[in-house]
Formats: C-alpha cells, sequence, structure tokens
C-alpha cells in the first residue's frame, strides 16, 4: 500500500525531449520507476533513452496504458499540458514547472477537482514511494528509505535534509509528497492527512510547512477534529522578513498572515509535535511510533 | 510587479472606471500647471511603493496653483518607506459623502480570486477585518465561469446600495474583476472608493499588483513603464540577473543554500544559536562551480556580512562542483571572511577532498554549521 504512487503506476514524462525532462526520465528509469512513454510535439516516432515519443497525451496513454503524468514543460504552456493529460483521465499529475501564472494554477486545479484527478505541484519535486522503487518526481532516490511515516513538504533539498536524518535515524518513508512552492498548489497538506488515514503501511505523519498562505493552519484545524495517526511538523521562515518572496513565489508573509509562527502555534495547539530543528524531526517521530 | 498608483488609474479608466481629474507631476512647475488646469482645490499624492503614505506626509492638500507647486516641492524631496519620490499625481480634492472600500486577491486555499467589498473603506482591509469584520462582503469568483453580473449586483446590495448607485456600483464592481482578469493581477484594489456629495462614485486610489509569473503575456506594460518594473539595489539586480533567490536581511552572516526551504531553515538556525543573517541567498537546483562563485560574490558585495555560510544538501547539485566554487571565490574573489561550509549528498568525497586540499574545513550538519559560523562572527566582531 501507499499513496497515489504505488507499484502498477505507469508514468507518462509531457516534454521529455527537453533537458530537465530527458535527464529526469533517466534518473527515473535508474531509480526503478515504470516510464512508459514520453510526449513532445512533433517529435513523434522518435525516442529519448529507448522511452517512445508521441505527440500527444492521447496516443502514448493509448499505446502504453499509462496512468499518470509528469510535466517538464515551460510555465508558459504547462497549463495547457495539465489539462491535456486531465483531459486523458491521467491521476495524479505531477507538475514540476515553477512560476506558473497563478490564474492558469487556479483554472488547472479546479478542471482536475471536477475529475477526482490530484495534481501535485506545480513547482514541486514530485512523489515517491520507495518500497515499490517508483518515483515520479526529480528527488534523488537513495535519501528515501521504505518504512511507514508519510512526508509533505512545500520544499525540495528541505524534504530531502529531513528523509536524510530519518534514514540516518532508522525511519523510513511510505509515500513522500512535494506539496510545490506556488501560491496555488494542488493537492493541500489537509488532503495529504486524509491520503495518508487511509493507507494501511503508514504509521505517522510529517509535514514540513513554510511561511505564506495558511495551508498549515487549515491541517491543524484538520487534526485538531480528531484524527489518529501521530504528526510532527517543521516550519521554515521562522526568521524570515514580511514582505518579501524567500525564493518560492508562495514563500510570503502577508501583511499579518503567513507568518511561521501562526503556524506553528496552530499547529501545536492541534496537538503536533512542531521540530524545532530538521534534526529534531527524526526524534519526534521515534517518540511518536513509540 | 506593483504599478504605481497613476499607473493604475490609466488602467482603470480604460476599463470605465472614473477617477478624479488630475494628471501626474514630476517638478513643482508641472504641479502648478496641473492644478491651474484642474481649476480648484488639489490633492498632491506622492507616488511611492508605499501604504500609509498619508501618514509619512506623502500627501497634502492645496487650494491654489502656487501652493500645490509649495505642496509638490516638499514632497518630491521626500524619502517615504526608504525610497525617493519621482512624481506626484495632483488631483482635483473631492467632497467626501462616503468611503468605501472595493478589492480583488487571490484566496491562496480555496484557490480561487476573491473579491471584497466593504461600506466602511479608506482605512486597509486588515484594520477592517479588525475593526468592522461585519461590514465585509466577500465572494469567490467561480474558476471556470468567472464573475457573473448578478453576483456583483448581490454584492452591491449587501453593501447597501439600493437605486440608481446599486447598477453604479454593479458595473464598477464588474469592470474592476475585468482588470483583475485581465491583468492576472494579484491585487487588484481600490480604497477609497469615494461617494462624493454630489453623488459620483470615483476611485480616489487604486492599486494593480500583477502576477511576477505572468508579466512575460503582459509586454505591453512591462515595456511602456517609464522606469524600472522592481526596485532594486545592484545586488538584488545581479542576483535576479543569475536567476539566484536574494533577500538581504540586518544581520551579519550570508547564508548560501540551495533550495528556498533549505535557505530558510538556514537562517532559521543561525537565528537559534543566536546569530542573525545577512543574506539569503538561494543558489537553485544544480548550480555548477562557476554558479557558486558567483554567488558568493554577490553576497560578499553587501557590507553588512561579516561572515559566509555555504549549506548544500546535494541532490542534482554536486557537492564536488560546489567546493571547487568555493576555493574559486576564495583565489580569485577574496573571500576572506570566515566561511563555514556544510555539504553533504551526491559527490561528497570528492568535495570534502577538494577542501581539504585547499585547506578549508567542513561539517557534517546544519546544526554544527550554523553553531560555528554564529561563533566564529562573534569573534571577528
Amino acid at each position: 500500500m501507499a499513496v497515489l504512487v504505488d507499484k502498477k503506476t505507469r508514468v507518462i514524462v509531457q516534454g521529455i525531449t527537453g533537458s530537465q525532462g530527458t535527464f529526469h526520465t533517466a534518473s527515473m528509469l535508474k531509480y526503478g520507476t515504470k516510464v512508459v512513454a514520453g510526449t513532445s510535439p512533433g517529435k513523434g516516432g522518435t525516442d529519448v533513452n529507448g522511452v517512445p515519443v508521441y505527440d500527444t497525451v492521447r496516443e502514448a496513454k493509448r499505446e502504453h496504458d499509462a496512468t499518470a503524468s509528469i510535466i517538464f514543460i515551460p510555465a508558459a504552456y504547462a497549463a495547457d499540458a495539465a489539462l491535456e493529460a486531465i483531459s486523458e483521465g491521467l491521476n495524479p499529475v505531477v507538475v514540476i514547472t515553477e512560476h506558473l501564472p497563478v490564474k492558469d494554477e487556479i483554472r488547472v486545479i479546479h478542471v482536475a477537482a471536477q475529475k477526482g484527478i490530484t495534481i501535485i505541484g506545480p513547482n514541486t519535486p514530485g512523489i515517491i514511494t520507495p518500497i515499490v522503487k517508483q518515483k515520479v518526481g526529480i528527488m534523488p532516490g537513495h535519501v528515501f528509505s521504505p518504512g511507514n511515516v508519510g512526508l509533505m513538504s512545500r520544499s525540495g533539498t528541505l524534504t530531502y535534509e529531513i528523509a536524510a536524518g530519518m534514514t540516518l535515524a532508522g525511519i523510513g518513508i511510505s509515500t513522500a509528497i512535494g506539496l510545490g512552492g506556488d501560491p496555488c498548489v494542488g493537492l493541500t497538506p489537509t488532503e495529504g492527512l486524509k491520503l495518508f488515514r487511509n493507507d494501511k503501511a503508514t504509521r505517522a505523519v510529517v509535514l514540513v510547512g513554510e511561511i505564506g498562505g495558511d495551508a498549515e493552519e487549515r491541517a491543524a484545524s484538520f487534526v485538531s477534529k480528531g484524527f489518529d495517526l501521530p504528526v510532527v511538523a517543521f516550519i521554515a521562515g521562522r526568521t524570515a522578513p514580511p514582505g518579501k518572496r524567500m525564493g518560492h513565489a508562495g514563500a510570503i508573509i502577508s501583511g499579518s498572515t503567513g507568518t511561521a509562527e501562526a503556524k506553528i502555534k496552530a499547529l501545536k495547539d492541534a496537538g503536533v509535535a512542531v521540530a524545532e530543528r530538521p534534526s529534531q524531526v527524526a526524534e519526534l517521530l521515534r517518540k511518536a511510533l513509540k | 510587479m506593483k504599478l504605481l498608483e497613476f499607473e493604475a488609474k490609466d488602467i482603470f479608466r480604460a476599463f470605465n472606471l472614473p477617477t478624479p481629474l488630475g494628471n501626474v507631476a514630476k517638478t513643482p512647475e508641472e504641479a502648478k500647471t496641473r492644478a491651474r488646469e484642474i481649476g480648484k482645490p488639489v490633492a498632491v499624492k506622492a507616488q511611492v511603493f508605499a501604504g500609509k503614505r498619508g501618514k509619512a506626509g506623502g500627501i497634502k492638500f492645496a487650494n491654489t496653483p502656487d501652493e500645490a507647486g509649495n505642496a509638490a516641492r516638499e514632497i518630491l524631496a521626500m524619502r517615504i518607506n526608504d525610497l525617493p519620490v519621482e512624481a506626484v499625481l495632483v488631483e482635483e480634492k473631492l467632497d467626501i459623502q462616503q468611503e468605501i472600500y472595493l478589492g480583488i486577491t487571490v484566496d491562496r486555499t480555496e484557490r480561487k480570486y476573491v473579491v471584497i467589498g466593504s461600506s466602511a473603506g479608506g482605512m486597509s482591509i486588515e484594520e477592517l477585518a479588525v475593526r468592522s469584520p461585519e461590514k465585509i462582503v466577500k465572494m469567490y469568483v467561480d474558476p471556470l465561469l468567472g464573475f457573473q453580473t448578478y453576483e456583483a449586483r448581490e454584492m452591491a446590495i449587501a453593501m447597501g446600495f439600493r437605486g440608481k448607485m446599486l447598477n453604479t456600483l454593479t458595473s464598477m464592481i464588474l469592470s474592476l474583476w475585468s482588470v483583475a482578469d485581465s491583468y492576472d493581477a494579484e491585487l487588484t484594489e481600490i480604497n477609497p472608493l469615494i461617494l462624493t456629495k454630489e453623488g459620483r462614485l470615483l476611485a480616489a486610489d487604486a492599486r494593480l499588483n500583477v502576477d511576477d509569473s505572468a508579466l512575460y503575456r503582459h509586454k505591453k506594460l512591462t515595456d511602456g513603464l517609464r522606469r524600472e518594473p522592481v526596485e532594486q539595489n545592484a545586488r538584488e539586480k545581479l542576483a535576479a540577473e543569475h536567476d539566484m533567490a536574494y533577500v538581504e536581511l540586518d544581520g551579519d552572516i550570508a547564508c548560501i543554500c540551495n533550495g528556498a526551504g533549505l535557505t530558510m531553515a538556514t537562517l532559521d538556525a543561525v537565528a537559534l544559536h543566536g546569530g542573525k543573517a545577512s543574506t539569503f541567498l538561494d543558489l537553485g537546483g544544480g548550480a555548477d562551480a562557476e554558479r557558486v562563485k558567483k554567488g558568493i560574490e554577490i553576497a560578499l558585495m553587501y557590507p553588512k556580512v561579516k561572515a559566509v555560510l555555504v549549506n548544500i544538501m546535494g541532490g542534482i547539485t554536486r557537492c564536488d562542483e560546489v567546493a571547487k566554487g568555493i576555493v574559486a571565490a576564495r583565489e580569485e574573489k577574496g573571500l576572506s571572511i570566515p566561511t563555514v561550509i556544510r555539504m553533504v549528498g551526491t559527490n561528497e568525497e570528492q568535495g570534502q577532498e577538494i577542501l581539504s586540499k585547499a585547506g578549508i574545513p567542513f561539517l557534517k550538519t546544519m546544526e554544527e554549521a550554523a553553531e560555528r559560523v554564529v561563533q566564529l562572527t562573534k569573534e571577528v566582531s
């Protein structure tokens, strides 16, 4: 068991012939991901690392029974690519591209929601289920060891930092999901909690958040209403100044909303164990899993 | 990208949103001429990116053209929010009956545009939410259908308007939505929207912040500006040219890392050990030696920096490349202040070897590194 990506997942890479698409296709294949096809309009009939390339998602899906998509398409065209994947019913659709116009993000997220499809990202490192060696993303696979903790994060390298710390402590991961660093993203922490709650392989959940928006507060409120798994959190940006975008388009304190203090308080009030330092996450998990 | 008031008003008028009679001026003489053209008492308003410019003295009233010229002279000499005032907007002074609030922004959690209105305007929406939350009317825009006329009408009624004013306000709300939709706006705001004693509704102030990620499809806007799209210092400009996320802070330790979350967490770790960061610098993914060197070079340009902390979690970024960049920065760019390196991940051993040969120590955990750099900074200050 796992969340969203399991051993049956068959992936299409949209934008497979670009440098990012080609590089990460090779890396996904090496890790064990079932990448069955790619798309690149005008390059149908060719192949990349032995993966056949099609002009459209419809053709790629028809020929290879694909179930999911990962998108490496420049921001101006990424929304169209996501809508194409949604129209073919691929699920999940992982949008690696960052800095999509917010207006496009909103449209894609709501079209997907109507069809019951999960969008991961935009601006995400993707999703990985170590036990079945399937990653639909760009994360270094070796950092994640298989286990029983579900991990969700708004950031990439900080996730690797925390996952590496967990591995050192002998704690593994059921599925790790990059939620994405853009202001509007598809899968939210609250939805992630619901998925992990229904996953038999998951015994605890880690939420790595950061300044900006109120997704962590919403997740805290969800947990406070009764959540049967222990939750550990880390929030980055306690020293970030208001009004400045801290790297991610979504990491910004606007007025008095989106501060780390507010998120930490909401999480603590909901009974979530909040780590002060990334390395403390593993410690808190060990206690929680006892 | 934020637009100045007069730039936003130019756009608002193109969408049939009435604004007070007025024009922009860059010198006291021009301001005098503008006031004469208007032919009645005027407001002279600083054109800066700052809320509360009124409290900072950036808005003055004048009864005659001469007074307007003097007001402009004073305002143009000011710095507001640490920025120079390069222009003023000279506008007819309004006889205020009522101040109203209208704004459209993105609700990140609902992932929808939200239209906000209130019969009590003139203060910020946050103040309003504290003082009279019952007067705030909110309507979410359907992501697939857009905002409908009947919804704007219901909103105007909820704001307390009936009769002839109902239809006027309805069409203003719809126009504001058209501006937001057409310009990929993060924030479109009229505060205050003024109902004058003679019964006119006018956008007395205007804010329009365009989504930076959508600027590529608003070339007309960016090309037409008579100024830099963003206020940046030389270091910020250089970092932006190299596509590095760079933010300056008040402390003295420059944090150079890969990934936004890790960089924020590194700043926090420095603070936990009693230090203060001067610099948030995210190299991004897959930085090579040249890029690492450039990042250090940019960080060193900031005079507040007394020490450097490089924290790398190698994934697609390779530690050997990072090490080469650090060595090059020391040899070519005069990196002579205390420097602490922490890197793990891809090609860690090769990186370690390069640093050892160059006599540069490095640490394995983020916390050790943060503690060490704070300690070194205290020794040099």
